[in-house]
């Protein structure tokens, strides 16, 4: 195949253990109508580790992340070219089902939504569309997803109440837990501590932290410290193009691209 | 600016400015004689109803629970047994019209609502929409008039009775009030965060999951007020429903039989009561329960928006 034959556009710094694949981008363009919000990127993303997308506004990010599990089929206008390749199929094939893609692929937005229902029935929820009706087995997975979330020891007491009692930070928490409950591979985080106090930030990073070992995680961060706080690559995105991508200590303190340098020492963005 | 002043006691402190405190009590007096006006309409309103509603059963002694009970409306100008002011096939046919409108406009509206938010928001929005704005631009005695020439006929020929009848009455409200429904359920649908919308496709679900489990669920509070609105716009409505429901004292035993309603009969017999008798005490009275149910409407609508959780 051609694909196979193209050479990585980036190569990783450092002799570094060459980990597990969980999703190559191969030339991947995005468009909404005529215009290209992302321009042939490639790169790939490791297994059990966080890899941070950073840039400033309208640089690309968001989209991209957002075309990994689909969720730009609800934009109209939008379609995308290329390849992420996930396994052995191609995600922006149209012969996606993205409704069980959506499943293995999680993903947590920017603003806590947490639906108008109880604690319970907020992580039962999509469940129930997977036809998981025992009593048991819900209570279970309730546990377990609130557990890994680590919001069990706040709402123990209270499964029942409604889901829109909760602090900002514990909404957000419960709807990563909403999400572990349907059991995906990869998470997907869009800012999800942006709309947060330093506090209930700190425990969605420590949670992060602890996710990773399950989990691969994307995230679209805003914050470069929370980018080199949590994550293990980081990849620059500007103006719709990848600009840089490699080990997050090594874009942090010495990136190869003179505008990666610039905008993580703030000159703009 | 025509002079620099130069300490912060100069520019910030209060000055007695004749001229502009004028204006400002100008402006303030319109807009509080304008917030008296509604407000008095709104009381003498009803001090006017409560009074000449009450005075049938204060004045007149016709006694208040028979008038709710009663099933014989009779003034007795036509002979027989005497006056005898029983409004329940009023209040009854009221009420029915209402309901089973609501039941026809309800799934109509809010499954329009559905379509032009979720489904097809791109052409939705540009075609429903006009042609709701349309519907409520209609006068009522339009929707009367294509009822009588169209409806009627057409109920006698294919369903049954004289076609004057709470079936005709029940489909022209419907169509009467489908539009405050369905506008009043989009805006609520589309006021939802559209998080909400994005989490859920997040979480693997289908559209009508979502639109089921997450949307509907959410928005309840606002769809029923949509409803509530509607049957408070079917309760009031006179004129069209007079020209098909046929206008009789009975209580209907079926959609096909003719009825009355406390709008309906108001309208008939106001022209023909001298101001101050007893029929038209009687009159003011079925007035009054009109009032009242409208105050309970609004009180519902109240309710259930007090419970709306997104805003």
């Amino acid at each position: 195949m051609l694909l196979t034959k193209m050479k990585p556009e980036f190569e990783i710094s450092e002799a570094h253990e060459r980990k597990e694949t969980a999703l190559d981008v191969k030339q991947l363009n995005i468009y909404y109508g005529n215009h290209r919000a992302v321009k042939d990127i490639s790169f790939t993303i490791e297994k059990n580790a966080v890899t941070a997308l950073i840039g400033p506004s309208g640089c690309g990010k968001s989209t991209f992340l957002r075309s990994i599990n689909r969720m730009n089929d609800l934009i109209p206008g939008a379609r995308s070219e290329g390849i992420i390749l996930y396994e052995d199929v191609n995600l922006i094939e149209d012969n996606i089902n993205v409704v069980a893609l959506r499943k293995e692929i999680g993903m947590v937005f920017q603003r806590p939504n947490p639906f108008a229902k109880s604690i319970y029935n907020n992580i039962t929820h999509a469940l129930k569309f997977y036809g998981i009706r025992s009593k048991k087995k819900l209570d279970q997975i309730v546990e377990e997803s609130l557990r890994k979330a680590a919001l069990w020891e706040e709402v123990k007491d209270r499964l029942h109440d409604s889901a829109l009692s909760l602090s900002g930070g514990q909404q957000q928490r419960l709807c990563i837990a909403r999400t572990l409950a349907v059991n995906p591979k990869i998470l997907l985080l869009d800012e999800p501590a942006s709309a947060l106090d330093p506090i209930s930030t700190a425990k969605i990073e420590e949670l992060i932290m602890e996710l990773k070992k399950e989990y691969t995680i994307i995230i679209v961060t805003h914050s470069m410290q929370q980018a080199s706080r949590i994550s293990d690559k980081t990849a620059f995105f500007l103006s719709g193009e990848l600009v840089e991508f490699d080990q997050t200590d090594k874009i942090f303190t010495n990136p190869s691209n003179q505008k990666t340098e610039e905008y993580i020492s703030g000159r703009f963005g | 600016m025509a002079k620099e002043f130069s300490t912060a006691s100069e520019r910030l402190l209060k000055k007695s400015n004749r001229a502009a405190l004028k204006m400002e009590m100008r402006g303030k007096s319109i807009v509080l004689i304008s917030a008296i006006l509604i407000i008095a309409a709104t009381i003498s309103i009803t001090i006017f109803l409560g009074t000449k509603g009450l005075q049938s059963f204060l004045v007149n002694g016709i006694n208040a629970v028979e008038f709710l009970t009663g099933t014989v409306w009779d003034m007795g100008k036509d002979g027989g047994n005497g006056p005898s002011y029983g409004a329940l096939p009023f209040i009854f046919g009221s009420f029915a019209v209402t309901f089973l409108s609501a039941l026809i406009a309800a799934p109509l509206g809010i499954g329009g609502a559905i379509f032009m938010t979720e489904i097809a928001p791109s052409w939705g929005r540009k075609i429903l929409q006009p042609v709701i704005e349309l519907l409520v631009g209609i006068p009522s005695v339009v929707y009367g008039f294509i009822g009588l020439t169209v409806l009627v006929p057409f109920v006698r020929n294919h369903v049954g009775g004289q076609g004057f009848s709470l079936l005709s009455g029940m489909i022209v409200l419907s169509v009467m009030i489908l539009p405050t429904v369905t506008s009043i359920a989009t805006d609520t649908l589309r006021s939802l965060p559209g998080g909400l919308r994005e989490s859920s496709y997040a979480l693997g679900a289908t559209r009508w999951q979502t639109i089921y489990r997450v949307l509907v669920p959410a928005a309840l509070p606002g769809l029923l007020t949509a409803i509530v609105l509607g049957m408070a716009r079917a309760f009031g409505e006179a004129l069209a429903v007079q020209m098909v429901i046929g206008n009789t004292k009975e209580l209907p035993s079926s959609l096909l039989d003719s009825a009355g309603t406390l709008t309906t009969i108001i309208t008939l017999n106001m022209g023909h009561t001298t101001y101050g008798s007893v029929e038209n005490n009687a009159l003011w009275s079925l007035a009054l329960i009109l009032l009242i149910m409208s105050f309970i409407f609004i009180l519902i609508i109240r309710y259930l928006s007090s419970r709306r959780q997104y805003r």
